[in-house]
């Protein structure tokens, strides 16, 4: 099988940047701590408002952590509880999330925060909230009749 | 029947150096394209938190 | 070449029966769903509501299921059959019937899920992730579509056999090959979604168990997921890499490398399905990553083919004189539809290939991971490369099955038809990949978002989108007319099935790609491979089953 030339050189430099690429976000995801959500912690989906921390919803304040805060919702069709919460501008915040019905998502609209929610699993990032505004939950995956009105707001706020 | 192979090796060589240099500078346009999207959105996704 | 004295020129009228049959209900899918597309970008835009109480996300369940299962399904089937026919020979008797029973078992499917879905019992769009929980006739409906295409495809195995047997030693057939490619493909990845229709949703929602395990589930289906949209582009790659070069009066680039191509995209556009599931949770991050490995040799046979379709373009182009770095591309056949409108689909191809390795690049997947984005994405692959093609192959396949000929009219109308499609895609697809950038979700109706000022950013580009779909429109009205007039008006006549020849200088194929032991072994290997582990570990740490939840 003959392989032209110039084809050589097509798909060495095609590999070579897809190799490129890997390797890009490869190093980024571990070892600059960039992997995307994959929380593998579960929870009884039916028991999400006894158990910790999704009994207390919102924005909590911890110390001896690697992050200063962990921001806990709960989400159901059609809502997010909180429904609006302030984060100080800087913070380190761990956002926890999980569903107690269907799959729901959960992009904080403009961030890299985007999570799918799935009845069982907990979904976690972790991020510095360091730029000020007003920023929109979304849910993006389909959830139900009243899909596109459900939504949530950060506002992150200098202190 | 080795004859016959370096003649046909002679007609593709002949082939590679004039007929497709087209092709080349289309399929690296492609690549081109291809690299500048990926790198905006890494961007996008460096700049985001 | 006393083989192609052998070979039948025109597809035998049995045959093609039942590649039209396939046809009539492809285009009357693309009908409905066409509507259905235009009207959700009309709500969409904040101008128009639904009368009736109609749905959107009913419309939309309908809008994917016609596009994206039905219209894709049928028309490969009936093209493939079609294709096997013309160059591996008529089907005999006994694969005729099997291809029969396909059909119809297809058929009694989709008009049971359809059913469903206007009764309001199955709202789930078409990916229907438990646990939204729809009708058990929904997915016993989609079961039989899915059977029913793997009797449909055992015709076109059984005809390939047979080549295979009364040529021993020789190379089958390239769109043969191919389409026996795209079918097993398309055997072993809806393993997986049938898999989880028959022990997990089904029973569910019969009642028999009482919760199902989500991310079984999900895995399940894009173990299916992503194979599928190579399903969808295959035959577009078929009539790139064979059915084109003899349109445009040149020769294929390289047979063996086309072979080459779709053995890679059977080997690797299966062991990938995590890359949709990058920011799910219960998933280990590492094996999200080499599953996007496996994801990025996927991108390599499509890099060859750019190759091909350029070289075959330049090559006859400097063939008939064409001088200059770029000459030859001014002289293909710009009047031919059967040429242009996939053409338009292959220039399509470049920015949805560079989308989708966004799309398959690990954490990067956050930035566009269901937002619209991925809307606009996967309507340049499926709904302008593979459907324009589609489109372009009708335009000679339908004359050639019914007896007829595309008429000077018909084909200045198919042209138009491209460019139209080409216009509405260009505000439709472009606008859907800036609003994701900016957030805006994908499947969502028109909202403001409780006046959130980032969703106020969306709406002119939803209002874009609308646009796009109205000319979009347009172009599937022209379609249908071109369509009808081919099958039913247009003047008896022989329409060629171009069927494209390798350069003279070229040796036969090695036989190693016709041995399916092999690529199959190492298909299975792969999959092991990838999901073994992973997939272990997800039933291993279930948290407790869901119930089923009815929220629409």
């Amino acid at each position: 099988m003959h392989i032209h030339k110039f084809e050589k050189i097509w798909l060495i430099f095609g590999i070579s940047c897809l190799v490129i690429f890997l390797s890009v976000v490869g190093v980024s995801a571990f070892y600059l701590g960039n992997k995307p959500p994959s929380c593998l912690a579960t929870i009884n989906p039916e028991k999400v408002d006894e158990t910790k921390p999704f009994n207390k919803p919102g924005l909590h304040k911890v110390e001896g952590k690697e992050w200063d805060y962990e921001l806990v919702y709960v989400a159901q069709a059609f809502s997010y509880n909180p429904a609006q919460v302030e984060v100080p501008l800087g913070a380190k915040v761990k956002v926890i999330a999980t569903t107690k019905d269907v799959i729901h998502g959960f992009e904080v609209a403009g961030t890299n925060i985007n999570m799918m929610l799935e009845p069982g699993y907990i979904s976690e990032y972790t991020t510095t909230f360091d730029k000020a505004g007003e920023y929109l939950i979304v849910c993006n995956e389909y959830c139900g009749s009243g899909h596109h009105l459900m939504f949530s707001k950060i506002e992150v706020v200098e202190k | 029947m080795a004859k016959a192979e370096l003649k046909a090796n002679q007609k593709t060589e002949v082939e590679d150096s004039s007929s497709l240099k087209g092709t080349l500078a289309s399929v690296f346009f492609v690549g081109l394209f291809i690299v500048v999207t990926w790198v905006s959105v890494y961007y996008l996704f460096v700049d985001r938190f | 070449m006393i083989n192609t004295a052998a070979e039948k020129i025109k597809v035998d009228p049995r045959d093609a029966k039942l590649s039209m049959a396939h046809f009539f209900v492809a285009f009357a899918a693309l009908a409905i769903g066409g509507l259905m597309g235009l009207l959700q970008t009309l709500v969409r835009s904040g101008k128009f509501e639904l009368p009736l109480g109609i749905g959107y996300y009913q419309l939309l369940t309908v809008h994917g299921i016609m596009m994206g299962l039905i219209l894709t399904t049928f028309f490969i089937m009936g093209f493939q059959y079609a294709a096997v026919s013309r160059t591996a020979g008529t089907h005999s008797n006994a694969a005729r019937r099997t291809g029969w029973i396909g059909f119809w078992l297809m058929t009694i499917g989709t008009a049971m899920a359809a059913t469903m879905v206007l009764l309001n019992e199955a709202s789930v769009l078409y990916t229907f992730y438990a646990p939204l929980k729809a009708h058990w006739i929904f997915y016993l409906g989609l079961t039989f579509v899915v059977v029913g295409s793997w009797v449909d495809g055992a015709a076109q195995i059984m005809t390939y056999a047979k080549w295979r047997k009364n040529n021993p030693g020789k190379p089958s057939p390239l769109l043969s090959f191919m389409a026996v490619i795209n079918t097993v493909l398309w055997i072993v990845a809806t393993l997986g979604v049938a898999s989880t229709v028959l022990f997990q949703l089904l029973p569910w929602s019969l009642g028999w168990v009482d919760t199902v395990d989500v991310l079984v589930s999900r895995t399940l289906f894009w173990y299916f997921g992503h194979p599928l949209v190579y399903f969808w582009l295959l035959p577009a790659y078929m009539c790139w890499y064979a059915i084109i070069p003899k349109i445009i009066g040149g020769k294929i680039f390289s047979d063996s490398l086309a072979r080459m191509s779709f053995i890679m995209f059977l080997l690797f556009s299966i062991p990938v399905g995590f890359h949709h599931q990058l920011t799910e949770p219960g998933i280990d991050p590492a094996w999200k990553f080499i599953q996007v490995i496996l994801t990025f040799m996927v991108v390599i046979p499509s890099l060859m083919t750019a190759f091909s379709l350029f070289a075959t373009f330049e090559r006859y182009g400097r063939s008939k004189g064409a001088k200059g770095l770029f000459g030859w591309f001014k002289v293909l056949p710009w009047n031919d539809a059967r040429f242009t409108v996939p053409f338009i689909g292959m220039a399509s191809f470049i920015p949805a290939g560079a989308g989708g390795i966004v799309n398959a690049s690990n954490q990067m997947d956050q930035v566009v991971h269901n937002t619209i984005w991925v809307t606009g994405h996967f309507h340049l692959t499926a709904a302008t490369s593979v459907v324009l093609t589609f489109f372009g192959i009708s335009y000679w396949l339908v004359p050639h099955l019914t007896g007829r000929k595309l008429t000077k009219s018909m084909n200045k109308l198919a042209i138009i038809q491209g460019w139209v499609w080409f216009i509405g895609m260009v505000f439709m697809s472009g606008a859907m990949h800036i609003e994701g950038l900016l957030g805006g979700p994908r499947r969502s109706a028109f909202s403001t978002y409780g006046g959130s000022s980032q969703a106020a950013e969306w709406i002119p580009y939803q209002i874009a989108q609308a646009v796009g779909g109205s000319i979009l429109f347009l172009g599937i009205i022209l379609v249908l007319i071109i369509f009808i007039n081919l099958a039913f008006f247009a003047p008896k006549g022989e329409e060629e099935f171009p069927v494209g020849e390798a350069e003279q200088s070229e040796a036969a194929a090695p036989m190693v790609f016709e041995n399916w032991k092999l690529w199959l072994g190492i298909t299975a290997v792969l999959i092991l491979f990838a999901y073994t582990i992973p997939f272990i570990d997800i039933i291993q740490n279930a948290p407790p089953g869901s119930k089923g939840f009815k929220t629409w």
